[in-house]
């Protein structure tokens, strides 16, 4: 093989390197899966004609026919029943829920079987299947669009919820889940969908599941989030890099089962917590975080843990929702008061 | 005005209330072998139903929903399917289970409180019961689109209750075996009760059939305890389904004839005399008369096939009693295939747990 062609079949392997936003990196991701694994299927409301409302299943159809990418009634429920019907058959189904906020009619099948086949049936059958949803606010959406319910899928033993923030880890972490052998709840954060781009190499090369991801270094405090937030919680880094306050930035990427581990380390070694979501507080993720952190890492802890989230009422509608969201400010002041201590 | 579409819910009956054919049968009832082991199976049914009902009695059994009143519809469902098709269950279908090759003891530790009850060391792909009411149909037509997706000749019946009927899972799914044109057969087993709330007040539609029409799919009507006319119909829907022709929506009418489970009390909103209506329809008896008065059974015979009855459900019973409880680390076993990193330390207490309590292994 002469020069030119063995660098045209190393850069095939090593996937051509593209800039892409997030909602493109998961299209990428469902066509290198699709294109690779012929039991992978996808469905859900105006995802094969259409493309889905965010375009994220775009194209699709016209290279994997409408066989494998399927157009389906609009029935949240019956999406979320199909998909598991499918997956006991060995299928790796990936359904669309166009936005989170119309996925709980869904909820009974995710919850009572999704989670429970493999347990109920001894291992005899499984789901292994993904349930891709749209979530959180700041896009000026109509009511029921904006909202962050992470919480309530965390909270279900047998499942993995998983949500990426970078178009690097949309890529990895979706074929992470599809090619994981039980269900994962993925939620894509809507708000950045187009707000960066990153060079993403398309070679198939999946990111681990069930660990959190270190962004960034620090001594002084350690802050976590994940989803959308973490554009602000970095944004927030770098201001208080300027005032010469060292911040290690976490990305949980799966909150459940939450990697405790990465968090503890850190926080053993900063002392101080601040964790960072949309979701409301009461009940949220950051709860169970914190609550982790207090129980194992009580000693290490020289300021309280500080939340950083949204109000524990409803999404407020569009005109209003900038007050809701949590911004760099607010992380800046909550790192700071827990600096002072 | 102009009349765009007409539909009609046909149904069909073989055997009059004491098992004398109407009027000619049909090609199944020539087949005398699998009328006599369909007879065989629904009195072992029979017996394992009022064993299981007395198991609970005495502290050995769960909660349990009888199967009394159903075991005809079980039958010709177990009996008509191939063995490559899917059954998609709801929680009363023990006589269908048990055909397709799952074990006595394996349905009295399901509702033995042991999740090993549905790990099923035969029919693997068919699905295990689902208590949830109707969530199964959705089930159904994710396994029909599988095998449409893989072009693979193989069907699935579901079955679902009356009540079930009411829920957004039964008519999403009929609604999409319809678009879809998915192999599926869709058994209604219409037993009048929805635990206290009877058919009348479930819908206001005259027929529950006729509920297939708006899927843009066939409905037809079978008397629930005839055994010739549930055969029949479901040979007839799979036949579609295996053919291309699309899914099917089959009303078996019966009545229930126990409680709703051992929990329940219909007495508290069921009228006697309408129970004792409902046992002169019994579609045990009536296929014992057929088969009697044909001269294909004698009391002799029957008295046999109730010993042997007792001694498959007896020794089904021992193996169940003798089995010793899963561990509790079990309960964190297969809940993912490799349990996560995070749940170590949650599995661990447990096994340390059980084994400091009890003196025992506790499985780790």
């Amino acid at each position: 093989m002469n020069a030119s062609a063995q660098k045209a079949v190393d850069k095939q392997k090593a996937g051509e390197v593209k800039e892409v936003t997030l909602v493109e990196a998961v299209n990428m991701a469902l066509a290198w899966e699709m294109e690779h694994d012929e039991h992978v299927v996808v469905l859900g409301e105006d995802i094969a004609t259409n493309g889905g409302v965010f375009r994220a299943t775009v194209g699709l159809k016209e290279r994997f026919g409408f066989k494998r990418v399927m157009d389906t009634p609009l029935a949240e429920n019956l999406i979320a029943g199909t998909a598991i019907g499918m997956a006991t058959q060995g299928l790796r189904p990936v359904a669309e829920f166009q936005f989170m906020g119309f996925i709980y009619a869904g909820m009974e099948q995710i919850v009572s079987h999704a989670a429970r086949m493999r347990n109920r049936t001894r291992g005899r059958l499984h789901c292994p299947l993904v349930y891709r949803a749209p979530f959180g606010g700041g896009i000026h959406a109509p009511e029921h669009h904006s909202e962050s319910t992470e919480a309530l899928f965390a909270h279900v033993p047998g499942l993995r919820v998983v949500i990426p923030s970078s178009p690097q880890r949309a890529y990895g972490l979706l074929l992470a889940a599809i090619r994981n052998p039980d269900p994962v709840v993925f939620l894509e954060p809507k708000r950045i969908y187009r707000a960066v781009t990153q060079s993403v190499a398309d070679n198939g090369e999946a990111l681990p599941l069930d660990t959190c991801y270190t962004l960034r270094e620090g001594d002084d405090v350690t802050l976590i989030s994940w989803g959308a937030s973490i554009l602000e919680t970095l944004q927030a880094a770098d201001k208080l890099a300027e005032q010469g306050i060292s911040t290690e930035v976490i990305d949980v990427a799966t909150i459940s089962p939450l990697d405790r581990e990465t968090l503890l380390c850190s926080v053993a070694k900063t002392g101080r917590a601040v964790i960072v979501h949309e979701a409301c507080r009461n009940g949220g993720v950051g709860a169970e975080i914190a609550a982790s952190i207090a129980e194992a890492a009580f000693l290490d802890l020289q300021a309280p843990i500080v939340r950083v989230t949204g109000y524990d009422t409803i999404m407020p509608y569009y005109r209003n929702e900038q007050a809701y969201l949590p911004h760099v400010e607010d992380i800046v002041e909550a790192v700071e008061q827990v600096i002072a201590l | 005005m102009k009349e765009l579409h007409e539909f009609h819910v046909d149904s069909t009956r073989y055997l009059d209330d004491h098992g004398k054919p109407l009027g000619d049968l049909p090609t199944q009832a020539r087949d005398l072998h699998r009328t006599l082991a369909a007879y065989r199976h629904m009195v072992l049914i029979r017996t394992f139903d009022s064993k299981t009902i007395a198991l609970q009695r005495t502290g050995k059994c769960g909660t349990y929903p009888s199967v009394l009143g159903h075991e005809v519809i079980g039958t010709a469902v177990g009996q008509s399917m191939a063995k490559t098709d899917v059954l998609v269950p709801y929680y009363r279908d023990q006589a269908a289970h048990i055909l397709r090759g799952v074990s006595l003891k394996e349905m009295l530790l399901y509702w033995g409180g042991d999740e090993r009850g549905s790990s099923w060391e035969n029919c693997r792909e068919d699905l295990p019961i689902a208590v949830p009411i109707a969530t199964q149909c959705c089930h159904a037509v994710g396994v029909a689109s599988a095998f449409r997706i893989r072009g693979e000749d193989r069907a699935v019946v579901c079955c679902v209750g009356d009540g079930g009927t009411s829920k957004g899972d039964f008519l999403e799914s009929i609604n999409l075996a319809g678009a879809w044109h998915l192999p599926v057969v869709f058994v209604v087993i219409n037993n009048q009760w929805a635990i206290s709330t009877p058919r009348s007040i479930q819908c206001g539609a005259e027929t529950i059939a006729q509920k297939a029409i708006g899927a843009g799919l066939p409905g037809h009507i079978v008397d629930g305890n005839d055994y010739f006319s549930v055969t029949e119909a479901i040979e007839y829907a799979l036949e579609r389904a295996h053919g291309g022709k699309g899914a099917s929506v089959i009303e078996a009418v019966t009545y229930r004839l126990g409680d709703h489970t051992t929990a329940d009390d219909a007495t508290r909103y069921r009228d006697a005399e309408e129970l004792k209506k409902a046992w002169e329809k019994d579609g045990v008896k009536r296929l014992q008369n057929y088969l009697h008065d044909s001269g294909h059974w004698d009391a002799d015979q029957e008295k046999q096939l109730q010993a042997d009855c007792r001694e498959t459900v007896e020794t089904a019973v021992e193996e169940y009693l003798a089995m010793e409880p899963e561990p509790p680390t079990a309960m964190m076993d297969y809940l993912f295939e490799t349990l996560p990193a995070a749940l170590h330390d949650q599995r661990d207490r447990l096994a340390d747990k059980h084994r400091a309590r009890s003196g025992q292994g506790g499985g780790a």
